[in-house]
Parts: C-alpha cells; structure tokens; sequence
C-alpha cells in the first residue's frame, strides 16, 4: 500500500514535471516552427539553436512589473491565471502512458488515478477549464478582457457540445467509460481513427476551439481584442496564462492520441518480446511521438489558417458539428445494431 | 460605360459550390503550402556572422583618395559640392606652403572636409563631378551613432590612410569604359 503511494506521487509529479517541461519548450518548437514556416530561422541567440530561449523568456517573466489595475476585484484576478493553470494540470491524470511497469515482480499501472469514468473526468475538467479563462477576463474590469472572456465561454460551451457528442461513438463502440479500457482495445492497429473518422475529424476541430488555438483563438484576437482575457495581466500571471495553453496542447494531444490513434499502441510492437519494462518505456515514447504529432498539427494550422469571424465560428459550431455529430452516432448505432 | 484603363473587373458574386463550402479541400491545400515552405532556403542573413554581399560598386561612405605619392588629390575646387543635390558637402580651401608638398598634389588644398551623412543620399554625383578622382564611394557602411553630430564626418574620417597596406581600392569602380566615360562630361546623361 505504502510502495503504491509512493510509486502513484512519483509517477505523478513526473507527469507534472514532464507537461511542464514540454509546455516549455513547445513555446520555443512554436516560435521554431512559425519561422521555418515564414522562411526564417526562429530564436537562435539564446544557446544552441535558441535552446535557452524558454528560459530567457521564463526569468523575463518573472521580473517584469507585477501589474494589477486598481478597478480589479483583487481575489479574482489571482484566481483567474491560478485556476486555468490547475485545470490544465488536472487532465493527465486519467491518461494511461504506457503498459504496466513491473517492479519486483509487482505489476505498477503507468496512470496516476484509473477512474472508471475516466472521459467524463476529462470533460468535466475541461468545462471547468472556461472559467479560469471568464473570471480572469471579468476580473480585470477591463472592456477588452470582459469581450474575450465572453467569447472563450461561448465558443467553449458551444464546442463542448460537438466534443462530447463526437466521442459518445467511442464509448458506444467501447463500451466503457475508463481510458485504459479504451486504450485496451485499441491493441495493435485495430485504431479509433480507422472506424471513427468522421467522429475524430470533428474531435480534432473542436480540440483546437477548446485550447482557444488559431484558428479558433477568437478569445485573446490580438487585432480585435489587444490581448483578449489576458489583457491585464503581467508578469508571471500572463505567464501561466500563456503556458497554460501550452499545456492544454500537450494534454489534448495525449487524450487524442488515446481515444483515436491506439494510445501507447503500435502495430507489432507487442510482438517484439521485449521485457516489461523496456516495453513500457517504448510504448510511452510511442504515445509521446503521437502526442508531438498532433503538437505539430496545432502549430502547422495556426501558421496556415486565418482566424474565423465570430458569426462563422458560431455557424460552425452549431450549424455543421453538431448535426454531423450526431449524425455520426446515429451511423454508428446503427452498425452496432446491425453486427449483433 | 467603356472603362477607362482597362484594368476594372467584373465582381462575381455567385455562390460556392459545396466542395467550396465544406472547406477542407482549401484547407488541406494551404497546409500543403505551409508545409513545403519548411524546407524552404531561409532569407535571413545571419547578420554578426554573415554578411550580404555587397556590389563591387555599392555606394556606401565616402573616400578621399590619395595619389600613388601619398598626396591628397583633393583641390578643393567645390565641383562635389556644387554637384550635391543634397548638400552635404562643405569645405574650407587653404594655399599649399612651401615644404608640404609631400601633402598636397597642387597649390590648392582642402583645409576642412566635411560630409553630413545624415544629409547625404549616398546618389555618387560627388565622385562623377570630381575632376581629380578625389572622392569615390566605398563598399563600407556609415555606422550608427547615438549624437547627430558625429555623422558630420571630417577629414580624418574621409580620407584614406597614407599607409599603402591600407589603401581603399577602388579599381573596380574605375573600369575602363568608366574613366572613358568620365573624360566627356558633355555627354554623361546619354550614358
């Protein structure tokens, strides 16, 4: 029992180093990549290959002026940057990253808590994820920030919907709630992606709405909006903010790559006869692969698309998502009925 | 109505077809785009450690060359300074004295040489009105400073080091056809 505890709380606190780690450096590959798609180079000052820029940019943060407009409702505006960035931390822990590791013969679960209602968590998690966003924008009592705040809570609440809807196909195909579960029968290459394209294509859009990510990051609209939500905030506050997202990125990478790309799953890779716990490590790079994978699609469309209109944003949302949505699990209900 | 300039066009309003609406196809080409752009050759010119190239006839800061003996041709005769359509150009003429005649190639010398390079537009119509292949422009850049008044650049900014070691060359920018060329002032604007 005391061997578990003390396995879950390091398998936990590596996780967060890790989000933190890759949120960290996913600012730099972002700036990185931005340039490489505008035929520049990117930060390459700061070390080797600018690999100090995240760095740089963290002690800048910290020393810049702590900033708190006098009109603000003090608790708030603290609370805003603090909750955004729990709620991002709080996902992972319902992901599985890899196959058990076994140590002295006992068998350790690489996943912090096995819930067995594991995608209700995400979503209820990731609805709370709004609010951070909504009391750091009312807090600021700020017409910019209250306009962005009032934007992410309704672009948030109104892609939920086609979220939630797209991923009912899988529990339904699944038949279970818990993530492992899902993982599980994902073995080989038996993927979500290959019976649920359409259910992962609208995932995919709404994924990039609910991390308020180009183009869909009507929230902060730099044109429109000066900063959005976060227009504020300084100094490290605006730091969480910001790399929030980031973490945002890496987790809903994580949730993608488990319910439609096989998790840790790669085809043959079981078949290789490698000791456990050398499999599990390849099975977490696996999964971590996946998860850079879809990193690379957020920043490739943000560097590609334009932002939508509001009105646009919302007739896609409402008008084509959620019908094909539900479209999708009426097809699947069908099929399900048909093969028994 | 008859247009004009034959350059308006017609605007279309007619609707999208459902392959144009549905957008993906539009998306997946403008992400093919974006992803050939990665492997791109980079525009950026590392600048500390890289340089652009320069022309062999860039018109950068001035000179004020001195003859093989290590004279300054410069007369000091204002045709540079006439010829500025900027006007940064002033000098202060002074007599040549008996014993600086390793100094000066004639009796007349410029005593002050100025260029505002703040004024100047760097045109060279300076180097073509010279008569005595005194002031050319160089391949070198005028730097940055913090007080206006140290872009008014003196003589001992301008002209070149007696030094032979050290000598501007400006050989590429007197080719043969330009020293031809420079004998006929008369007809400088059929060139």
């Amino acid at each position: 029992m005391v061997t578990q505890i003390i396995y879950k709380t390091l398998l936990a606190s590596f996780i967060l180093v890790l989000s933190l780690l890759v949120a960290m450096y996913s600012t730099l590959i972002e700036r990185k990549v931005a340039g490489w798609f505008q035929d520049r180079h990117g930060p390459n000052r700061a070390g080797p290959w600018g690999l100090l820029q995240p760095l740089a940019d963290g002690v800048k943060l910290f020393f810049k002026e702590e900033f708190m407009p006098g009109s603000a409702d003090k608790l708030l505006y603290i609370l805003g940057p603090s909750l955004t960035m729990f709620v991002a931390l709080l996902t992972s822990a319902v992901i599985p990253w890899g196959p058990d590791l076994v140590i002295n013969g006992t068998a350790y679960p690489m996943q912090v808590a096995d819930v067995n209602i594991g995608i209700l968590f995400v979503f209820a998690i990731l609805s709370i994820g709004v609010y951070g966003i909504m009391i750091g924008g009312w807090a600021s009592n700020n017409k910019y920030a209250l306009l962005g705040a009032v934007r992410a809570s309704s672009q948030m609440i109104s892609y939920e919907l086609a979220m939630s809807l797209s991923i009912i196909t899988i529990v339904m195909m699944t038949g279970s709630l818990s993530m492992r579960e899902i993982v599980a029968q994902q073995q080989g290459f038996s993927w979500n992606i290959f019976y649920q394209p359409l259910g992962f294509l609208i995932f995919l859009i709404c994924a990039f709405a609910e991390t308020n990510r180009s183009p869909f990051d009507l929230p902060e609209c730099e044109t429109e909006l000066v900063g959005g939500y976060h227009t504020e905030y300084s100094s490290m506050k605006l730091g969480f903010y910001l790399f929030a997202e980031y973490i945002n990125m890496f987790i809903s990478g994580a949730v993608m790559a488990t319910l439609f790309l096989g998790g840790y799953h790669f085809p043959g890779l079981d078949k290789l006869g490698l000791s456990p716990n050398v499999f599990a490590f390849v099975s977490f790079m696996v999964l971590f692969t996946k998860i850079t994978f879809f990193g690379f699609i957020y920043m490739w469309i943000r560097w590609t698309l334009p932002r939508f209109r509001y009105d646009q944003l919302m007739k896609l949302g409402w008008k084509s998502l959620i019908p094909l949505a539900i479209l999708n699990v009426v097809i699947t209900g069908v099929v399900i009925l048909l093969n028994q | 109505m008859k247009s004009l300039t034959n350059r308006s066009k017609v605007v279309s309003n007619k609707q999208m077809t459902f392959w144009e609406r549905i957008y993906f196809p539009a998306i997946l080409n403008g992400m093919r785009i974006t992803f050939g752009h990665l492997f791109r050759r980079k525009a950026t010119v590392q600048y500390p450690e890289a340089t652009r190239e320069f022309s062999d006839i860039y018109r950068g800061k001035h000179v004020l060359k001195r003859d093989d003996e290590g004279r300054e041709r410069c007369t000091s005769c204002g045709l540079c300074a006439v010829a500025c359509p900027a006007e940064a150009i002033t000098m202060v003429s002074a007599e040549r004295k008996p014993g600086e005649e390793h100094l000066y190639r004639e009796e007349k010398y410029a005593a002050v040489y100025e260029i505002n390079m703040l004024r100047c537009i760097f045109c060279g119509d300076c180097e073509e009105a010279c008569p005595k292949e005194a002031i050319f422009l160089t391949k070198e850049l005028v730097k940055s400073e913090y007080q206006r008044e140290k872009f008014i650049y003196g003589k001992d900014e301008l002209v070149e080091s007696p030094d032979p070691a050290k000598r501007v060359d400006v050989s590429k920018r007197q080719t043969k056809e330009v020293l031809e060329f420079k004998k006929d002032k008369r007809y400088k604007h059929n060139k």
